[in-house]
C-alpha cells in the first residue's frame, strides 16, 4: 500500500467519530514518524479544514513531530520528583553514551516518581535508574 | 519435593513493571509456580513485591525465587495487610489496591463492583445527585469544586446530549494516584462515570488519558470493552493525549478533545453549561470518579461525610514521592500532618540526609520549610498559607537541593507547557526564568548601548539583586492574578515560597 493509500485510510478510519483529529494524527505519527507538510494536507481535505487548521494542532503538542528522526528515542523523565532523585547528574554522562546515534529527549512525568530516575523507550518504562543503569540503557536503545 | 506451589500474585502495575516484576513473575512460572498479576498495593518501595499465602517479599528479583518458595528469604515483610503502611491507611477509593486482578470482572463484582451503580439506577438522577452533595466529594484534581454542585448545574442544563469527561491527564510530577487506579482498578473508574451519566442524563463518557501512560491506556481500553455490556446504554471512550500539560487544565483538555490545540477557554461559559461540542459537561478527575461508586453504595455518603476535617471530606489518596524512603499511596482521612505524612510514613529521606523541602500539589505547588511541616492537610488550610493540595502528590527534596534552581524550573516548566493564550503566562513564564538568572548572577549590569551618550533615558546605574527580586516578585504578582488558568497562575506559587524560605539560594 502507498504511503498515500495509507493516509487516506487512516483518515477514513476516523472520519465518523466525534472530534477525529487527534486520533488520525496519533495514527499517523505512528505510521510515518512524522506529520509532514503533505499528510497535513490530505488530513486538512478529509476533515474540510484548513491547513493551518491542521499545522496549528500538530505544533502545538509535544507528541508530534514535523519530520522523521530515524535514530532510537530514550525519554528520560527531568520533573521534579526525578531531579529530587537526581537525575541531573546523570545527564552528563547520558549524552556521552547517546552520542549521534541515540536520541534523548526530556518527558515531565511518567508517573513512577517514588521511583525515578525514570525513562522510557517505545512503550518500555524503566525506573530505579543510576548512571550505568542509564548509560546500559541508551546503548542497548 | 511437594507437587503443590502456592499461588504468587505479582503487581502488573506499571511502576513493578518498571522495576523488573515481568521477569520476577516469569521466573516464578519457570519454577512451577502459578503466578497471578493483581493491581499494586501501593508500597512502592517494594516494588516488586511478591504475596504468597498473604505474605509479602520484597523488592524481589528473579534470583530470590526459590528462597520465597522454600520460605527462607530474608526478603519477608510478614502479612501484607498488617504492614503499618498499610494498616494505619483508610481506603475506600483503593480498597481494591493490591488484591483483585485489574481486568477481572469476577473479582470487581466478587469485592463489591457495580453495586453503586445498580442502587444509582433505582434511585434516580435527583436522589443520585443528593447523595453526592451530602458526602461532601470535592473535585480531585486540585480545585476542590464541590462536585454534587457540578452535577447539579449539568443534570439541570437543558440539551440534547451531555457528557461525561474524565481528567486523566495526570501530567503533576509527584502525582500516580490515577494512574494506579486505572491500571488497578478501571472498572471502579467506569462504574463511577456511568453513574455520572445516570445523575446527569449523559449517555456519553470520553477518559482523556495522557500519552505518557500506556499501561493504562491499554487497560482503560481493555476494561471498557469487558464491562461495555454492564454500563450500556451508557458508552465510553478512550482518547489518549499528546504530550501538552497544559491539557490537564478542564477547558483546554475539552479543546484538545474536540481536535482542537490545547488552548485555555476563558470561563464563563462553564462547562457545565457549555462544554465538550458546547455540550453541557461534567468534567472530573479519576480519582472524583472512582470515589464515587463507594458513595453510591448502601448507607457510603454517610460513611464519606464522616471522614475528614471542616470542609473537606472523606479520604484522600496522598502519594509520596521524591526523595522518600517509603513512597507510594497513602489513602487517608482530611486532617493528617506532613510531618506525620514524611516521617512516619514515609521515613524521612531515601538518601537519608535532612529534608530540606517539600512540594505538595506537583509543579504549581508551594515548597513548604520543614519549620512549616504541621500544617494539615485540608483545601483551606493550605489554601490560608498559600499553598495548595492539587492532586496530593507529595515531593520530597534533601539538603542537596538548589532551590533557586527548583524556582528556576518552575518557570521554565511553564514557559515549555504554556498554550500561550494568555500574555502574563507565555512572556511571563521566560522573563521569569531570565529574572532569577539575573538574580542568581547577582544583578544586572549596564549594556554597550545604554552606556552610550546619546540614550539620555536608559538607566544610568546597574540593577542590584535586591531590585531584581522585587522585580520577580511583581511579575509573579501579575502572573498570579492576570492569568488565565491555574498554570501562570500558580507557577508563582513555587517560586515565591522558594524565594521566601531559602533566599540563600538565589545568591551567587
Amino acid at each position: 500500500m502507498s504511503s498515500q493509500q495509507k493516509l487516506t485510510q487512516i483518515i477514513a478510519e476516523h472520519a465518523g467519530r466525534e472530534g477525529p483529529l487527534l486520533p488520525i494524527l496519533h495514527d499517523v505519527q505512528k505510521e510515518f514518524g512524522c506529520i509532514d507538510e503533505e499528510a497535513e494536507r490530505e488530513i486538512a481535505l478529509g476533515l474540510n479544514l484548513s491547513r493551518a487548521d491542521v499545522h496549528g494542532v500538530v505544533s502545538f503538542y509535544h507528541d508530534f513531530k514535523p519530520a522523521a528522526d530515524p535514530r532510537p528515542e530514550v525519554q528520560i523523565c527531568r520533573a521534579e520528583a526525578c531531579k529530587a532523585r537526581g537525575v541531573e547528574a546523570l545527564m552528563d554522562s547520558a549524552a556521552q553514551a547517546a552520542g549521534e546515534r541515540v536520541k534523548l529527549s526530556t518527558v515531565y512525568c511518567l508517573g513512577l516518581c517514588s521511583a525515578g530516575p525514570a525513562a522510557r523507550i517505545g512503550d518500555r518504562l524503566h525506573a530505579r535508574l543510576d548512571g550505568p543503569a542509564l548509560n546500559k540503557l541508551i546503548e542497548n536503545a | 519435593m511437594s507437587t503443590q506451589l502456592p499461588v504468587v500474585r505479582i503487581s502488573d502495575d506499571a511502576l513493578a513493571r518498571a522495576c523488573g516484576a515481568d521477569a520476577v513473575a516469569a521466573a516464578f512460572e519457570m519454577a512451577g509456580a502459578t503466578v497471578q498479576r493483581t493491581s499494586s498495593w501501593g508500597m512502592q518501595w517494594l516494588e516488586p513485591l511478591v504475596e504468597v499465602d498473604g505474605k509479602g517479599f520484597g523488592p524481589a528479583t528473579p534470583e530470590d525465587v526459590a528462597a520465597i518458595l522454600n520460605g527462607s528469604s530474608d526478603k519477608a515483610i510478614g502479612v501484607i495487610a498488617d504492614h503499618p503502611f498499610i494498616a494505619s491507611q483508610q481506603r475506600l477509593t483503593f480498597a481494591r489496591a493490591g488484591k483483585t486482578r485489574p481486568l477481572s470482572l469476577e473479582d470487581y463484582e466478587a469485592t463489591g463492583g457495580w453495586a453503586g451503580l445498580k442502587r444509582a439506577r433505582e434511585i434516580g438522577s435527583e436522589q443520585i445527585v443528593d447523595e453526592v452533595k451530602r458526602s461532601g466529594l470535592r473535585g480531585r484534581g486540585g480545585a476542590g469544586f464541590p462536585a454534587g454542585i457540578k452535577w447539579d448545574t449539568v443534570r439541570l442544563a437543558q440539551a440534547d446530549q451531555k457528557y461525561i469527561v474524565c481528567n486523566a491527564d495526570e501530567g503533576d510530577s509527584g502525582t500516580f494516584a490515577d494512574r494506579m487506579l486505572m491500571e488497578g482498578d478501571p472498572f471502579a473508574l467506569i462504574e463511577g462515570m456511568a453513574i455520572a451519566g445516570e445523575a446527569v442524563g449523559a449517555s456519553k463518557g470520553y477518559v482523556y488519558l495522557r500519552s505518557e501512560y500506556p499501561d493504562a491506556i491499554r487497560k482503560m481500553n481493555k476494561a471498557i470493552e469487558l464491562s461495555a455490556g454492564i454500563v450500556a446504554p451508557f458508552q465510553l471512550e478512550v482518547r489518549v493525549g499528546a504530550g501538552a500539560y497544559v491539557c490537564g487544565e478542564e477547558t483546554s483538555l475539552l479543546n484538545s478533545l474536540e481536535g482542537k490545540r490545547g488552548e485555555v477557554r476563558a470561563k464563563p461559559p462553564l462547562p457545565a453549561l457549555e462544554g465538550l461540542f458546547g455540550k453541557p459537561t461534567v468534567v472530573n478527575n479519576v480519582l472524583t470518579l472512582a470515589a464515587v461508586p463507594h458513595i453510591l453504595a448502601q448507607g457510603g455518603a454517610a460513611t464519606y461525610e464522616g471522614l475528614g476535617m471542616g470542609r473537606s471530606k472523606g479520604t484522600m489518596p496522598i502519594q509520596l514521592a521524591g526523595n522518600i524512603k517509603h513512597g507510594g499511596l497513602y489513602e487517608i482521612e482530611f486532617g493528617i500532618s506532613l510531618r506525620e505524612l514524611i516521617y512516619d510514613v514515609g521515613g524521612g529521606t531515601q538518601s537519608g540526609r535532612p529534608v530540606k523541602a517539600v512540594q505538595v500539589g506537583g509543579p504549581l505547588g508551594a515548597y513548604i520549610h520543614p519549620d512549616d511541616f504541621d500544617i494539615r492537610f485540608d483545601y483551606e488550610e493550605y489554601a490560608a498559607a498559600d499553598a495548595l493540595i492539587g492532586h496530593a502528590g507529595i515531593t520530597v527534596f534533601d539538603d542537596t537541593a538548589d532551590m533557586g534552581a527548583m524556582a528556576r524550573f518552575a518557570m521554565e516548566f511553564c514557559a515549555a507547557e504554556s498554550c500561550g493564550k494568555c500574555t502574563p503566562c507565555r512572556i511571563g513564564s521566560v522573563r521569569g526564568v531570565e529574572v532569577i538568572d539575573r538574580i542568581r548572577e547577582g544583578g544586572r549590569q549596564l549594556e554597550a548601548l545604554e552606556l552610550s551618550l546619546q540614550m539620555r533615558n536608559a538607566p544610568d546605574a546597574p540593577r542590584s539583586a535586591e531590585e531584581e527580586i522585587k522585580l520577580l516578585e511583581d511579575l509573579c504578582e501579575t502572573m498570579k492574578f492576570g492569568s488565565l488558568c491555574a498554570l501562570g497562575g500558580f507557577t508563582p506559587y513555587p517560586v515565591m515560597s522558594a524565594l521566601k524560605h531559602w533566599p540563600e539560594d538565589f545568591r551567587k
